[in-house]
């Protein structure tokens, strides 16, 4: 809670403890403090240079009586293609069958994030 | 259901569709003239006839000399042939007033004089040991009481539900969503105009608007008067408590109301309540948590098992009081053919039947030629409901409409088929099908249900997503469609 | 009407019920698999988000795809499946077996008569009227479930400003997905000091979209006549409602996470004796209820909240039924209570010559706890934790080794305790 410029506060989301991280930015180098784990420190780097999300959601199925396909990206995705990606998830409408793993949308704005699907329909 | 026609003239239009209304309305659709049924909300009994005791009462809280005493007792024995033809379900029970000490014993004392001479059928006084034994979960500091085995309960809204039913079946033409805005007398008839401009005409007009009785007779320019909404806050306990008394329940009544109770619902909840509280506004259902003491000390101090834990929701009802606290069902003696059926309080659903007798003869009087029709049909067709029947009933009934074998609302038993019957005898929100199916009334309160609810009334109605509502107008339940749009 | 006469009957087709009846026909008994809705999967169905199957599978699911692996179980087995079929009565023969009437639109009634069954039908969400929020009943209010099943089985988005009452998991997770659908989300309001839900989630479901959660405020009021338009929010100040500071937020939806309770209506109907601490059935080291026979696990037990621990409960319960199907029972049993810190400890019997899971919770938060299991005061089993919550389950093994060197009798007090490390 320190007033510098360069600190953020963050909490380490990799496993239940939650650890309280203390991040610096320093020109190009990044110093954690506060994880339990090196685990946090990988985290806590990504987390202040480029932020990534597992999205998951839900696209439109031609199908009666699943209305509904879940779907997930198989790896996260950078924070600031997340909206852009739901829009596009929002648009698809795709035939049954689907199966668990299907490719629905490939690398994604050429990140190399797929959009799968996270279910079996018949 | 909404709007009518162009220039169709009835003998008799009620304005409201709650108990009142619902009871003159099918009392009438008995005799060879054009009936219509107006109701300003989406569905029937969503006033003050839904949010009530649901007490069928025992004839002694009220002095013979008002006519609310002599239409309750008159009413009170009518339910018995209305529940043949009408399947709405009632119980009687039977009702205890318990004295806690020696100066409440004395008010019992006089209660039941009164009711005596009301003519209230098997009341007794009793003792300490008649009335526990009468009522085994009353507290043990009772110290005696009245019995009133004329007493009873029923499902308020099913009733009416019925009563409308029973009077569309005869030819009564139900319009709802129309809030009478104008009104006028030209001719020998009444010319009806709701807000959205549609018009209905009628010789005779009867008033059972019930919180707004007063502002619709101010349409007429009939008597001024003004009915104050009295708030009652209740709270319903799960079938599962074991503070369920199996008779209803009153403590020794004030001088503002009959106090509050503990209430044996017929489908085997419980009710405590209700509180009774003058408000300004005619749409205030809010509950708060202020009351939440008062009512569960009353009831813990006839049954001291009665557990906060045991609540399922709580609700509000607001009373159409009257100064004088009468029921006013009279002939307006400023405007031709127009008959107040207002401040219909307690005991208005017990007396319901008998003010729809009472109502005949006042329009028979004011010169309403009233024929007998041969065609007459007193009953209605009874929706099989699964909570009723056994395991080898219900396995016939599923091979004749496999609906019934989908269980929608698991809390109260309610099968899919019921639900689409619901909708299909017009109740297609979510609170009309609450109240005729009871699904969403149990304990998860809607939880389950909600989704697969949505989903028949769509594919019943063809309604949109947009278009379904918890009871009308602007209640709508779902903003938006995934599948319909781009984010 | 048409019968089936089987070993076991299952009832609930969620990760619970599959587990179960997958363990018991796997060794050769006839099972049946009931379940109300059209497929199997149960909530899982609903839970589109990620973080299921760490322990189970290794891997790191949806909640789908976890309830999908099960349901492949389930179809290579010999286990019957009846879909769409509610059980809606049971009762007990004279010769030890139970009689249980399901509903079905295929079939009719089905009557199942059975020599075991596994209750799994798990749990149901707290609502409005179990928190007794004042106000009007607008149209706009709902339990998250009832909102996480209408968004992603239905594609309904129920409303536009949505407050969210109840940091557990299901309220978050329900934040990011209602952000996630083009609904915004004003605030997340906790009635604890602490948010009940994991840490992880108040990271990426509310600061992600900068949503605040108010710690120790509740709603205290609902406006609106037709459809929810505001609701009043006021801090406790020593859990007490401080109604100077209650300030209002215009919304049009509320979204209830406010507890979950086991979904007993049938047990009690059967005359099952319930454990107030969990709101379950009483179990014995087999997870075997009051009534013979009758077994249980999963959030009908009591509420979890990790599905791989519910699976793993089940497999459990599903041996067990196996072991009494074999005419097997324990020979001994020693009654397990909660001791300091713990709230509650299920089951409430222990089998000190099997090996099994027991499963607790916390009272406490603590980031660097100890776990003891003791016998008449003594510490038979100890176990670290680096971080317990009570909203997350734990999982201890018992083995008939902890036993071996100390005197036991049918009287021993076992407890189970917590304490920082010191």
């Amino acid at each position: 809670m320190n007033p510098n410029k360069n600190t953020k506060e963050m909490i380490c989301i990799v496993c239940p403890v939650g650890c309280h991280l203390q991040v610096t930015v320093d020109n190009d180098e990044v110093k954690v403090t506060g994880n339990r784990c090196p685990r946090g420190e990988e985290y806590a780097r990504e987390e202040i240079l480029a932020p990534k999300r597992v999205v998951t959601a839900t696209c439109r199925l031609e199908n009666e009586q699943h209305p509904r396909l879940p779907v997930k990206t198989d790896a996260p995705l950078p924070f600031e293609h997340i909206n852009e990606l739901l829009d596009r998830v929002y648009e698809l409408s795709l035939p049954t069958p689907i199966k668990t793993g299907d490719i629905l949308i490939e690398d994604f704005k050429g990140t190399g994030v797929n959009l799968v699907a996270s279910r079996s329909i018949e | 259901m909404s709007g009518s026609q162009s220039r169709e003239v009835y003998d008799l239009t009620v304005i409201g569709a709650g108990v009142s209304g619902a009871a003159v309305a099918r009392r009438l659709s008995m005799y060879d003239i054009k009936v219509a049924l107006l109701e300003k909300e989406t569905d029937v009994s969503f006033g003050t006839s839904k949010a009530n005791s649901g007490i069928i009462h025992g004839g002694f809280h009220h002095d013979p000399t008002l006519l609310k005493a002599r239409l309750e007792l008159q009413g009170n024995l009518m339910f018995d042939q209305l529940q043949r033809e009408l399947h709405f379900p009632f119980a009687r029970c039977g009702i205890l007033v318990a004295a806690m000490n020696e100066e409440e014993m004395k008010t019992v004392q006089y209660l039941y004089d009164r009711g005596r001479r009301n003519g209230a059928i098997g009341i007794e006084l009793c003792s300490r040991e008649r009335i526990l034994d009468l009522e085994p979960k009353l507290t043990s500091d009772v110290v005696g009481g009245l019995y009133a085995p004329g007493g009873g309960i029923i499902e308020p809204y099913r009733f009416v539900f019925a009563l409308v039913e029973s009077a569309q079946h005869n030819g009564v033409r139900l319009i709802t969503n129309f809030e009478v805005h104008r009104a006028e007398y030209k001719e020998g008839l009444f010319e009806l105009q709701s807000k959205k401009g549609d018009r209905v005409y009628s010789r005779y007009v009867v008033n059972a608007a019930g919180l707004y009785a007063d502002e619709v007779s101010k349409l007429f320019a009939a008597e001024e008067y003004t009915i104050t909404p009295r708030k009652g806050e209740y709270y319903l306990l799960d079938r599962m408590t074991k503070a369920c008394p199996g008779k209803v329940l009153f403590p020794v009544p004030n001088s503002v109301s009959k106090g509050m109770l503990v209430i044996p619902t017929v489908e085997g909840t419980v009710l405590v309540g209700p509180t009774a509280e003058d408000i300004h506004e005619k749409d205030d259902l809010s509950t708060s948590s202020t009351k939440l003491k008062a009512i569960f000390d009353s009831a813990r101090q006839m049954i001291p098992k009665v557990s906060t834990k045991d609540v399922i929701t709580a609700f509000s009802g607001l009373r159409p009081a009257l100064p004088g606290g009468d029921f006013y069902i009279e002939a307006s003696k400023k405007v031709p053919h127009f008959i107040h059926v207002a401040g219909i309080q307690s005991p208005g659903l017990t007396a319901a039947p008998a003010i729809a007798e009472y109502v005949k003869d006042i329009l028979k009087e004011e010169g309403l030629t009233l024929q007998e029709r041969s065609d007459y049909d007193p009953n209605v067709n009874a929706v099989p409901r699964i909570r009723n029947k056994n395991s080898y009933d219900i396995d016939k009934l599923i091979k004749e409409n496999p609906a019934y074998g989908n269980i929608v609302c698991r809390c109260e038993n309610i099968s899919e088929a019921e639900i689409v019957e619901a909708v299909r005898r017009g109740h297609d929100t979510l609170d009309g099908i609450k109240f005729f199916t009871r699904s969403g009334m149990g304990r998860c309160q809607g939880g389950f249900c909600t989704g697969k609810i949505i989903e028949i009334i769509m594919r019943e109605t063809g309604k949109s997503y947009s278009e379904i509502t918890k009871r009308g107008k602007e209640s709508t339940v779902i903003w938006r469609s995934l599948c319909e749009q781009n984010k | 009407m048409r019968t089936e006469q089987i070993d076991t009957l299952v009832i609930g087709g969620g990760a619970a019920g599959m587990s179960a009846a997958a363990t018991v026909s796997a060794a050769g008994f006839t099972t049946a698999l009931v379940e109300r809705e059209d497929e199997l999967g149960g909530v899982l169905l609903q839970c589109i988000h990620n973080g299921f199957g760490l322990h189970e599978f290794k891997e790191e699911l949806t909640g789908p795809e976890y309830a999908e692996r099960w349901v492949r179980n389930i179809e290579s087995s010999e286990v019957k499946v009846f879909c769409g079929t509610t059980i809606m009565e049971m009762s007990l023969l004279e010769d030890g077996r139970k009689e249980c009437f399901g509903y079905s639109p295929e079939y009719g009634v089905l009557k199942f008569v059975t020599k075991t069954v596994v209750l799994a039908m798990g749990c149901r969400e707290r609502n409005r009227g179990n928190v007794m929020i004042p106000g009007t009943r607008p149209a706009g209010v709902y339990t998250a479930g009832l909102a996480q099943r209408l968004v992603n089985m239905n594609g309904y988005i129920p409303g536009k400003d949505v407050v969210i009452v109840g940091s557990g998991d299901i309220g978050l997770i329900m934040a990011r997905r209602m952000q996630w659908v083009g609904s915004t989300v004003h605030a997340v309001v906790e009635i604890q000091p602490y948010p009940s839900g994991l840490t992880r989630n108040i990271s990426q479901c509310l600061n992600d979209f900068k949503i605040p959660l108010y710690l120790s405020h509740v709603v205290s009021k609902i406006y609106g006549k037709e459809r929810v338009e505001a609701v009043d929010i006021t801090p406790l100040e020593n859990g007490v409602p401080n109604h100077d500071k209650t300030f209002q937020i215009t919304c049009d939806t509320l979204l209830l996470s406010v507890g979950l309770i086991p979904e007993n209506e049938l047990s009690k109907q059967v005359g099952i004796e319930l454990n107030s601490l969990t709101n379950g059935p009483t179990v014995d080291s087999m997870l075997m209820t009051s009534i013979e026979g009758v077994f249980s696990a999963g959030n009908v037990l009591h509420v979890h909240d990790l599905v791989d621990f519910v699976s793993a409960e089940a497999r459990l319960a599903g041996e067990n039924v196996i072991e009494y199907l074999k005419g097997k029972r324990p020979e001994r049993e020693l009654s397990i209570k909660p001791g300091a810190n713990i709230r509650y400890v299920n089951p409430t019997r222990i089998n000190p010559d099997a090996e099994s899971d027991i499963y607790m919770r916390p009272l406490v938060v603590s980031n660097n706890a100890r776990i003891q299991l003791q016998v008449n005061g003594e510490v038979v089993k100890r176990q670290k934790k680096p971080h317990v919550q009570p909203s997350e389950m734990i999982k201890l093994k018992i083995t008939p080794k902890i036993f071996q060197d100390i005197e036991i009798t049918p009287d021993s007090k076992v407890e189970v305790t917590l304490q920082d490390e010191p």
